[in-house]
């Protein structure tokens, strides 16, 4: 009755191929962008920030990211996390090195240095599939770490290993370094999430996209119409890696300002994003963003629940959060296999036919 | 939107401070979950039940109730942050995050938003630099200060010379694990000594290999930086390759009756740094007992009093109580603020009498901080494990390391920090 196309008038082919087909769904989308850049700066604080938005949106990131490679592409990786130490030294070292560069250009770059990391570790991809393809990326994983940690270049040959980023401020305003203002970094990660989702969605339904989908989807039949595998699978893994180098550069020079690789980018970090394109829907950008908030808010908001309201000791609630969260994954995957981006998609569809579903 | 729907959810659920009444805020970043639950759990203990005890014994101090704050970190640096942002706002005066990750994280955070930190034996050594780090203070010992107290205790039982020996620094691989590497090889070039690097990757349940190696080479000692669960198997695997356990150190924080219950009997004779006494035999236990465990206020299951740990976070709690006092003193009123605590830290007399005095005599070194020197003097002991009474026990005295070696190290390190983040120095 409410979501519905009637009377929503197509006269041009750019319109009837835009993202948002349906007008309530194209204002949803702009009231949700000018909320996010014109709402939320004046009602941040910094717990917000810190806690709860910008994990949430550099998560986004790197779970578009893997989306790209294992949700369009169909090549599992379980190496997001080395590709995120990648983002992060290359960060570190460009960051030292030449201090008047624009942090901007320094996180792109960033992402550029991983995005050719990526394109070397997806070479297997092209003998190897499934699990064995899911073995070499996790080789990659425990490489990188060992990598930076090892050679001491990596860290400028500090006491502890560690890299911390000094300050550095776009247009006047401090973006990362302690004393940035909580705005100042949302903002900053918020234009670069905006920007690359509108680079994923446009990227996916174009001809790479659909490229990389007929590789998930047959590689032999693919192959056989024409789609060139070799570069097919390498531009699913570079722009892939670009995107979770983005991710890895924003969490260690924007979100933390230290990190240390074993503890900030190992394994675990490989499996949470991938789980989270799982929970989210494999294959879909808005996937992306649900799977993120699924799993980066929902451990924030049960441990508010049960420590701040209910006022239950941290290690029970630390535990319990646990218990909660695998229950809800659980769940989650037996009541839609495809994940939440699905129950969205039908939800959707149920919503035009509403009230008259025949 | 479904995810405005969730803001909404997170809004109505996540409710921020109370009003601020007449209070002093100690904020508890512990961690009772995790690998690292088996460090944390009771030194978060005893950091608390001396909060309690204040508040219960002296109704706060100065007259003015302790609010406690706990946040669980898991020894994981974004819940750390987490942690740090969610009670910062709240007066925190003194973060105590026991983790050299989440120290790192939070340095340039204190700095820029006023709050001291203090974190005892463990951190950034070079903190110790009060010119540089304004906020963080690492008194009354430090991890070069360990590594020098350990090389100067092994100098002592091989009559001062240690040529030609060889030395193993079995260490977890993160920031924690490798501080004590620098001032190691300086000394290994000043007395002779060869070294040998083994990490462990975190947390350390996997170290069948370095035990190999260490059973293939024979080094004459083997240090040890562990922590949480890699101090259990580093002490079973020694044991396993028979390796002399008097000749295996292990920091202060690879020193806790849950690392070296679990070897048994072969666990005997096994040496750790110390830097606080240990036992319950001080005044100031009576105390806890009648108006913390008896009343039914202590923290945890009340089952770790007395343990190293657990006295640690007493000496924690307690340089913090003199703290404030130094700081209530200072400026004349009960109710401090973030700015007065750094004064107090800054100007803090440990001495016997004081100690004597909040019944805890001879618990820790006597020390002095001042506006350049927040690192004490960096002294320690050294305690062995008796497996049959299942106890620590002293064996050396309190003892000073070779600051010769160490403030060199410091000043450079600190140096190049400040270098790095355009500070300017302080103090003069």
């Amino acid at each position: 009755m409410l979501y519905r196309e009637a009377g929503d008038f197509k006269k041009t082919y750019a319109e009837d191929s835009q993202t948002f087909p349906l007008k309530l769904d194209r204002y949803g989308y702009y009231l949700i962008l000018a909320v996010a850049f014109l709402g939320v700066p004046l009602l941040i604080n910094d717990y917000w920030a810190s806690a709860v938005l910008i994990p949430f949106l550099i998560w986004s990131i790197a779970s578009l990211g893997l989306n790209i490679l294992t949700g369009y592409c169909g090549q599992v990786s379980l190496g997001s996390g080395g590709f995120m130490a990648v983002g992060a030294y290359a960060t570190y070292k460009l960051m030292t090195s030449f201090p008047d560069l624009n942090i901007m250009i320094i996180v792109l770059l960033s992402g550029a240095i991983t995005a050719g990391v990526g394109v070397i570790f997806g070479l297997p991809s092209l003998r190897i599939k499934g699990f064995y393809l899911a073995v070499a990326t996790l080789a990659a994983q425990f490489f990188l770490v060992w990598l930076f940690n090892k050679f001491e270049w990596f860290y400028n040959y500090s006491a502890s290993g560690q890299i911390s980023a000094p300050t550095r401020s776009m247009f006047g305003y401090e973006i990362t370094g302690p004393s940035a203002t909580a705005e100042a970094k949302y903002i900053f990660i918020l234009v670069l999430v905006v920007g690359l989702a509108w680079v994923a969605r446009n990227l996916t339904r174009g001809r790479i996209g659909r490229s990389w989908m007929a590789i998930r989807d047959m590689d032999i039949a693919a192959e056989i119409i024409g789609v060139n595998p070799l570069k097919t699978k390498l531009t699913a893994f570079a722009v892939s890696s670009f995107f979770i180098g983005v991710a890895g550069s924003l969490f260690f020079a924007v979100y933390l300002g230290a990190v240390e690789v074993g503890e900030a980018f190992g394994i675990q970090k490989s499996f949470l994003v991938l789980f989270m394109i799982i929970i989210g829907g494999l294959g879909s950008i808005f996937g992306s963003f649900i799977g993120a908030a699924f799993l980066v808010l929902m451990p924030v908001l049960l441990k508010n629940i049960m420590v701040g309201q209910l006022g239950w000791p941290g290690d029970l609630a630390g535990h319990l959060e646990l218990v909660i969260i695998g229950g809800l994954i659980m769940l989650t995957l037996i009541v839609e296999p495809h994940g939440i981006a699905q129950i969205w998609r039908v939800t959707k569809q149920k919503l035009r036919l509403w009230p008259f579903p025949h | 939107m479904k995810l405005s729907k969730l803001a909404v959810i997170a809004t109505a659920a996540i409710t921020m401070a109370t009003p601020v009444l007449a209070q002093l805020t100690i904020p508890s970043l512990s961690y009772r979950t995790g690998a690292y639950a088996s460090g944390g759990i009771p030194f978060a203990d005893g950091y608390e039940d001396y909060f309690t005890l204040l508040n219960e014994r002296d109704g706060g101090i100065g007259g003015v109730p302790i609010n406690f704050i706990e946040c669980e970190t898991g020894y994981n640096t974004e819940k750390g942050v987490e942690c740090y942002e969610a009670t910062k706002g709240e007066g925190a005066l003194v973060y105590q995050p026991l983790s050299t990750g989440i120290t790192y994280q939070l340095i340039p955070k204190v700095t820029a938003d006023g709050i001291a930190m203090h974190t005892m034996g463990y951190g950034r050594t070079s903190a110790a630099n009060g010119r540089v780090f304004s906020n963080v203070f690492n008194y009354p010992t430090n991890y070069w200060d360990a590594a020098s107290i350990a090389v100067n205790y092994l100098l002592d039982e091989n009559a001062g010379d240690l040529t030609g020996k060889t030395i193993a620094l079995v260490y977890h691989n993160s920031a924690y694990g490798k501080e004590p590497i620098r001032t190691l090889e300086a000394l290994a070039e000043k007395h002779g000594f060869e070294l040998t690097l083994l990490p462990v990757d975190a947390p350390g349940q996997e170290q069948k290999s370095q035990w190999l190696q260490i059973r293939r080479e024979r080094p004459d000692y083997v240090l040890m930086w562990g922590w949480g669960v890699m101090n259990a198997v580093a002490i079973q695997e020694a044991a396993n390759i028979r390796f002399p356990m008097e000749n295996f150190i292990g920091v202060w924080w690879s020193g806790a009756e849950g690392d070296v219950l679990a070897a048994g009997d072969a666990a005997d004779g096994y040496k750790a740094l110390a830097m606080n006494g240990v036992g319950t035999d001080y005044p100031l236990f009576d105390d806890i007992q009648t108006y913390v465990v008896d009343t039914g206020k202590a923290a945890g299951a009340g089952d770790q009093i007395g343990t190293v740990l657990y006295d640690r976070g007493i000496y924690a709690a307690f340089l913090a109580h003199m703290a404030i006092l130094k700081a209530q003193e200072l400026n004349g009123v009960a109710q401090i603020t973030q700015a007065m605590m750094i004064q107090g830290m800054e100007n803090l007399v440990i001495t016997e009498e004081i100690m004597a005095e909040y019944g805890l005599p001879g618990f820790g070194p006597e020390f002095e901080v001042t506006c350049e020197n927040h690192g004490g003097p960096g002294l320690g002991a050294v305690q062995q494990w008796d497996a049959s009474a299942q106890q620590w026990n002293l064996i050396t005295p309190f003892a000073a390391s070779d600051k010769s070696v160490i403030n060199p190290l410091i000043e450079e390190d600190s140096m190049a920090y400040a270098a790095e983040n355009n500070i300017e120095l302080r103090c003069d």
